[in-house]
């Protein structure tokens, strides 16, 4: 019995201990990196195994995985980092949240060379989105795009050119005509955010005219043209039922469900939607049929004839300020954002590389035949705004333009000018 | 904590019990006749009894005592912070724009409607989660307390499990039963009037809000009527005997004397349920994050503290929140007269 008790108590205490030996150097002094990863399917987990590898003994890279959505992300990376975590080596971030870190004082500065070596040969649209005032300050790592995905019965029979750029105003008269839903992505969520940001930049505007500067100057350019276009197109979807009854809390998974569905027919969305009906149909729950009807184009434009500024996403690799070791990290960075692992990456996981010789390779070719629309589609795209607001902004306008049916060209861009305004002078609350 | 203010510290509070109005307090002069029978050898035993009373305070305090003090740590200390906070315009990503506003931040949210459709709403779902589990609660720890020997556990174990399971996990079972692309509801139910395939809960208040409070009845109905058990194993036996041989239909035991002598129980419960209504979080969270106005004070302190990184602002509308539960326990306590240790049968 006493036994017993002792080896509860030993057990106990190797269980207190043990998680604290992870935070010091490794068994035998290898300076430990941790690299906060966003959750995937293991590919970022073998990328760091086989940079540990490469490194021959100068770092060693364990993974830590952040919660599912970006805006959790931030927050628990923001909260660590205001207590100057120095645990946090390497972050993979939403580019979104770049400008804000970087304001901080939460990235530590990128060496000239690191910052030459990690920026030659990517899209530009990944560049942009790793820099704040005019500098880098994060390491571009994947970059993503929506593009838009059609079946091919359905656009034959509106009698669309899919080789032509088509407009937000076609694709929508042709589901409705043959009465099918377009798949878009109409919850209150950052997803909202993204979409009217494209319609935006596609009109030719910008939600944030000014986006480098402080809260209380900060200029929206909503209640333009350009805003109003948007705000037309998204009360369009919203009031004609042609988004269907779940599309006020449709996000990009319940977007790829009504588009394999019956009524489907355009959808914008990432490209795991490719990844993720092969693996349906792999797997039996979907018909082989349906993969050979889906086809795919740039993202719609919101003008006729102005070229559309489809969504901008991805990760970048950040480098904790704080951290003991930046240099190594900085290298052990470089070594991750390699052309040959993004294209693996790409592969494996379904997230498409920010390195443009990545493309070339005949795996990621093979397992993507969309991979040179992918390519146009981001030096086409258009980041979100880029300032340490980011958060306010975009909670601000899914508050005001939402649900979709309620959003008017003549009433919302306004409101949501004067709602974010007063949010970012601390006078309304969120 | 009422081992040290009770009567066995206190042994002059003894007093008051031994000099009731007799002649008023027909059905409760039990207890001051036992007292006043024990008048007698009360001055030599008061001696005695207080040497040990006093050292059974003294082992109040020490088994307490611990607890007390983390207890001081983990809330006294993190009010009193909140508190400073509020007074600053502070923000987690911009420490060093961090500047004094004195009481600025709460005029700003008490005079936004976004905090007073946030108060209303959990007002509203406090008012009807409380009053639908009490019903609920009652039948159900009648149904506990009356079941035969045998049935009894397994009986109490079938309750108890929603209770048993985390909050965010019963709400996302709730969520993706309810679910326009995933939930099974709309398919069961579509014989319902209003019911049918199209219909998204989670597209307008009052939907979303049927499914919010659902989920939380189904949740802590549980807790109430473990509670409302309690209550009624203290009824005694032999009122309810003596009722029924006066003849006394189901209905007036129930009424006249089941639910009298449990009166402290029930308020307790549903001080404790209407606290913790008050403070939901993990359904709306999960099911709306506060979509179509169903956005609570709770989510609305989150959001603003956790998600915008706005400490100032979080803390001020976290320190309104706790006034708000304080302003609860104040009218419950002082008004309908909760007594917190009637409920543990300690008188």
């Amino acid at each position: 019995m006493r036994r017993r008790t002792r080896a509860l108590a030993v057990l106990v205490a190797a269980g207190l201990v043990a998680p604290l030996a992870a935070c010091g150097p490794g068994d035998d002094g290898t300076p430990v990196l941790t690299w906060y990863i966003n959750p995937d399917n293991g590919g970022q987990a073998d990328i760091a195994a086989s940079c540990t590898d490469a490194a021959d003994g100068a770092y060693r890279i364990e993974t830590q995985l952040l919660p599912r959505d970006a805006a959790s992300q931030r927050e628990q990376l923001a909260r660590r980092l205001a207590a100057k975590d120095s645990s946090i080596d390497i972050m993979s971030l939403d580019p979104v949240f770049i400008a804000e870190f970087a304001e901080a004082d939460f990235l530590a500065p990128v060496p000239d060379d690191v910052a030459d070596a990690t920026t030659k040969d990517v899209v530009q649209g990944a560049i942009d989105a790793s820099s704040w005032k005019d500098e880098l300050v994060a390491i571009p790592f994947w970059a993503n795009t929506q593009l838009l995905w059609y079946r091919s019965s359905v656009a034959e029979a509106a009698g669309l050119d899919m080789s032509k750029p088509v407009t937000w105003e076609q694709i929508m008269q042709a589901a409705q005509d043959q009465d099918k839903l377009l798949a878009v992505q109409g919850a209150k969520a950052e997803s909202l955010t993204v979409w009217i940001n494209a319609l935006v930049e596609g009109a030719g505007g910008h939600i944030i005219d000014n986006p480098e500067a402080p809260a209380d100057e900060v200029e929206l350019g909503l209640d333009t043209d350009a805003g109003r276009a948007a705000a037309q197109i998204i009360g369009d979807i919203g009031t004609s039922g042609v988004g269907g009854a779940g599309l006020p809390s449709e996000d990009e998974p319940a977007s790829l469900t009504v588009f394999q569905g019956d009524r489907g027919s355009f959808m914008v969305n990432w490209p795991f939607v490719w990844s993720s009906t092969q693996g349906a149909v792999e797997a039996g729950s979907l018909d082989q049929s349906l993969l050979d009807d889906i086809g795919w184009a740039l993202y719609p434009q919101t003008v006729e004839g102005s070229d559309a500024r489809p969504p901008y996403g991805g990760i970048s690799l950040g480098i904790g300020a704080f951290g003991k070791h930046t240099d190594l990290a900085y290298e052990a960075a470089q070594c991750i954002v390699s052309p040959d692992n993004q294209a693996e990456y790409f592969v494996t996981n379904g997230n498409p590389a920010a390195s443009i010789e990545a493309y070339e390779d005949p795996d990621v070719q093979k397992a993507f035949p969309m991979y040179d629309v992918i390519r146009d589609s981001l030096d086409q795209a258009a980041p979100r705004p880029q300032t340490p607001f980011y958060n306010e902004v975009s909670t601000g306008l899914q508050q005001t333009w939402y649900p979709p049916a309620d959003v008017n060209p003549d009433s919302t861009p306004p409101a949501s000018t004067e709602f974010i305004t007063a949010v970012l002078q601390g006078e309304r609350l969120l | 904590m009422n081992a040290q203010t009770g009567p066995a510290a206190e042994p002059p509070t003894h007093g008051r019990h031994a000099a009731p109005s007799t002649t008023e307090d027909r059905p409760t002069d039990r207890a001051p006749r036992d007292d006043a029978r024990r008048g007698a050898p009360d001055a030599e035993a008061r001696a005695a009894r207080s040497d040990r009373a006093r050292a059974e305070a003294r082992l109040g305090w020490y088994l307490a005592g611990p607890a007390f003090v983390v207890m001081l740590a983990v809330t006294l200390y993190p009010i009193l912070q909140a508190v400073y906070d509020s007074l600053f315009n502070y923000k987690l990503t911009a420490p060093d724009d961090r500047s004094f506003v004195g009481l600025n931040n709460y005029v700003v949210i008490l005079t936004d409607p976004v905090w007073w459709q946030a108060l209303w709403v959990t007002l509203l779902i406090t008012v009807i989660t409380v009053a639908i589990e009490l019903v609920l609660g009652f039948a159900l720890a009648l149904v506990m307390h009356r079941a035969i020997k045998r049935l009894r556990g397994l009986l109490r174990t079938a309750i108890l499990v929603p209770y048993g399971i985390i909050t965010v996990v019963s709400a996302f079972a709730w969520f993706y039963a309810f679910d326009i692309t995933s939930g099974y509801v709309n398919h069961w139910f579509d014989w319902v009037p209003g019911i049918g395939p199209d219909l998204n809960w989670f597209a307008q208040q009052g939907t979303s809000l049927v499914v919010i409070i659902a989920s939380e009845v189904w949740k802590t109905t549980p807790f109430i009527s473990l509670l409302l058990l309690a209550g009624l194993a203290q009824v005694p036996g032999d009122l309810e005997e003596a009722a029924k041989v006066d003849g006394a239909t189901a209905w007036q035991r129930f009424a006249r004397v089941i639910v009298p002598n449990m009166k402290a129980a029930i308020l307790v419960a549903v001080l404790f349920r209407a606290l913790d209504a008050f403070r939901i979080f993990d359904n709306v969270f999960i099911m709306t994050n506060g979509a179509n106005g169903t956005e609570v004070l709770s989510l609305l302190a989150y959001r603003t503290s956790i998600g915008q990184l706005q400490i100032g602002m979080g803390s001020a509308i976290s320190v309104l929140l706790f006034l708000c539960v304080v302003l609860i326990c104040f009218v419950a306590i002082k008004l309908f007269k909760v007594d917190l240790a009637g409920a543990r049968g300690e008188k």
